[in-house]
């Protein structure tokens, strides 16, 4: 195995591993906010995916196919919100989680009936070329827009989460949602701005993924939803670096073990094991800290 | 400045306010005294918009306010530093300050409040760019306290701002307490310290079990035996 091998397995398992760190985010952000694991995620995906299917083959470019599909995602997001989850706020846990599952069949189902279940071919709408960095190391040009779109959308979650006051309202009642409260922070407002945003994310990650891919399919969320969820969890539940590092070391992973000969069969296998080895070992993840701080 | 008649909160099937009602006067410290869990935090809850009331009436600057969100009340010139500071631990002392003034957009104003928190807490401008939850019980209090300031409130309520401090601590807490008031703050306090309460208080009421069962001039209050018994240690 040469070294060029190991960098170029390395540039695959980042580009893979950007769009699993694009949908975890949503994953940890929801759960940050309101501590529910929205198995309806993935779905949301899907539905970016497909957006960008319809506006790519009405022939809209790249950037407002993202655009698109990134505002569609967030209106859904809200409304799943907003019509599922806001009015169990004060049930059990266990009872918007069982919800939540029901989305997510409610969104696949409905995407399967009305759009069919057959994969449907993405149309080409950027120029597949491939540049050679170094000897054998190559980047294609869809890799290198998967890690642009990852970039720009990393460092304007990082100005808004930072920088904005609905940043500071959402960090504010994840933290602690009386004191939010207190503060005259308006609580549905923000819970509502934290799923656009994580649906947008999600939307913008089912884009990249279905022009990488290419095609679409109402359940193609299913298994990049699952290991997002994987990768939130394997950076720490809630935490937002968490999930860019928990998408990233993922990707490397499983393209890693992907590439050793014989054990490319294992590549769905890696990131359940991860699940297991990180709940048994370590349940707050990699940024986790074990207590959380109240006094 | 602020009237509560009758007012009934229940959690679940508890009772836990049965029929509370007194009233606060601009300008003036009023101190709610009662042991634990007698329902001081929740009078409190309810007035700032956390809890809502099955019946009774809420009166805040002439306006019902009852059955309003939090936020409208904070709105409205009410700030509630609530009991145990809750300090948001993850964000640093300045961001936590910034957060007190969230519903103002007089930038200038919030600048000026915002000087005049670190003037009368020097500590917390020392600490500015320090993580909330780094800080001592005193400095979170502190925080908290400034916090609630930022929102240039008419009427602060304050739920033991004294708890797990040092006495040292607790007296200067009380000065400030007493100084934000002089400036022309009016302060509800809620504290189980009933005698530093009522050292500073112009009038106090005894909560027990969800009832108010006395009321009277923080003085006299302070020199009654009945008070001295049950709540002054003899
Ligand atoms: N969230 C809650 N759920 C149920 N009961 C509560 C809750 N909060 C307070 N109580 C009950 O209400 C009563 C008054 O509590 P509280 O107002 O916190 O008392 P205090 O502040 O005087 O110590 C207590 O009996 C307490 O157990
Ligand atoms: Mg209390």
């Amino acid at each position: 195995m040469t070294f060029d091998y190991i960098v170029q397995q390395l540039i695959n398992g980042i580009s893979i591993g950007s769009i699993y760190a694009l949908i975890a985010l949503g994953y940890t952000m929801v759960y940050g906010i309101i501590k529910l694991i929205n198995f309806a995620h993935g779905d949301v995906f899907f539905v970016g995916a497909y957006t960008g299917y319809f506006t790519a083959k009405a022939g809209l470019g790249l950037i407002l196919s993202l655009i698109i599909a990134m505002a569609v995602c967030a209106l859904l997001g809200v409304i799943i919100e907003r019509l599922a989850y806001r009015p169990l706020r004060n049930a059990a846990r266990i009872v918007i989680l069982i919800t939540a599952i029901g989305v997510s069949f409610l969104l696949e189902n409905l995407g399967i009936v009305t759009l069919g279940a057959q994969a449907q071919g993405f149309p080409d709408i950027v120029n597949k070329s491939t540049y050679t960095l170094w000897g054998d190391v190559t980047i294609d040009s869809i890799q290198l827009i998967v890690l642009v779109v990852t970039v720009v959308l990393m460092a304007v979650l990082q100005y808004v989460v930072h920088r904005t006051k609905i940043g500071k309202a959402m960090r504010a009642v994840s933290f602690d949602m009386e004191a939010a409260r207190l503060m005259g922070i308006n609580v549905d407002t923000t819970i509502s701005a934290t799923f656009a945003i994580g649906s947008a994310l999600a939307g913008a990650a089912g884009v990249v993924f279905a022009i990488m891919y290419p095609s679409v399919d109402p359940l193609m969320g299913v298994i990049p939803g699952l290991k997002a969820f994987v990768a939130a969890v394997l950076g720490g539940i809630g935490i937002i670096p968490g999930a860019l590092v928990g998408g990233l070391l993922l990707g490397v992973v499983e393209t890693g073990v992907q590439s050793i000969p014989g054990m490319s069969l294992w590549r769905d296998g890696v990131a359940f094991a991860i699940l297991i080895l990180i709940l048994i070992f370590k349940p707050t993840g990699l940024f986790g800290k074990n207590v959380r701080e109240k006094v | 400045m602020l009237s509560v008649k009758d007012i009934n909160v229940y959690y679940g099937a508890i009772h836990a306010l049965k029929g509370v009602s007194f009233e606060i006067k601009g300008g003036e410290i009023v101190t709610l005294i009662g042991a634990n869990g007698a329902g001081k935090s929740t009078i409190l809850k309810t007035i700032s918009g956390l809890l809502k009331p099955k019946s009774g009436t809420i009166e805040f600057a002439g306006q019902p306010i009852h059955g309003k969100v939090a936020q409208e009340i904070v709105k409205r010139g009410m700030s509630h530093c609530p009991e145990g500071r809750r300090v948001f631990a993850n964000m640093s002392v300045e961001e936590n300050l910034e957060l007190g003034a969230f519903l103002r957009n007089d930038k200038k104003g919030i600048a000026e409040d915002l000087e005049s928190v670190y003037v009368r807490f020097p500590r917390l401008r020392e600490r500015s760019k320090q993580m909330a939850g780094t800080l001592s019980g005193g400095e979170q209090q502190m925080l908290a306290m400034g916090r609630a300031l930022m929102a240039r409130p008419k009427l602060l309520l304050l739920d033991e701002p004294s708890m797990g401090l040092a006495p040292l601590l607790v007296r200067e807490i009380f000065n400030i307490v007493q100084e934000i008031n002089k400036s022309g703050t009016t302060v509800l306090l809620v504290e189980q310290n009933a005698n530093m309460a009522l050292s500073i208080a112009h009038r106090a009421y005894v909560i027990e079990t969800g009832k108010i069962v006395l009321a009277g001039a923080a003085q006299e209050l302070a020199s009654s035996d009945e008070i001295k018994k049950a709540y002054l240690g003899g």
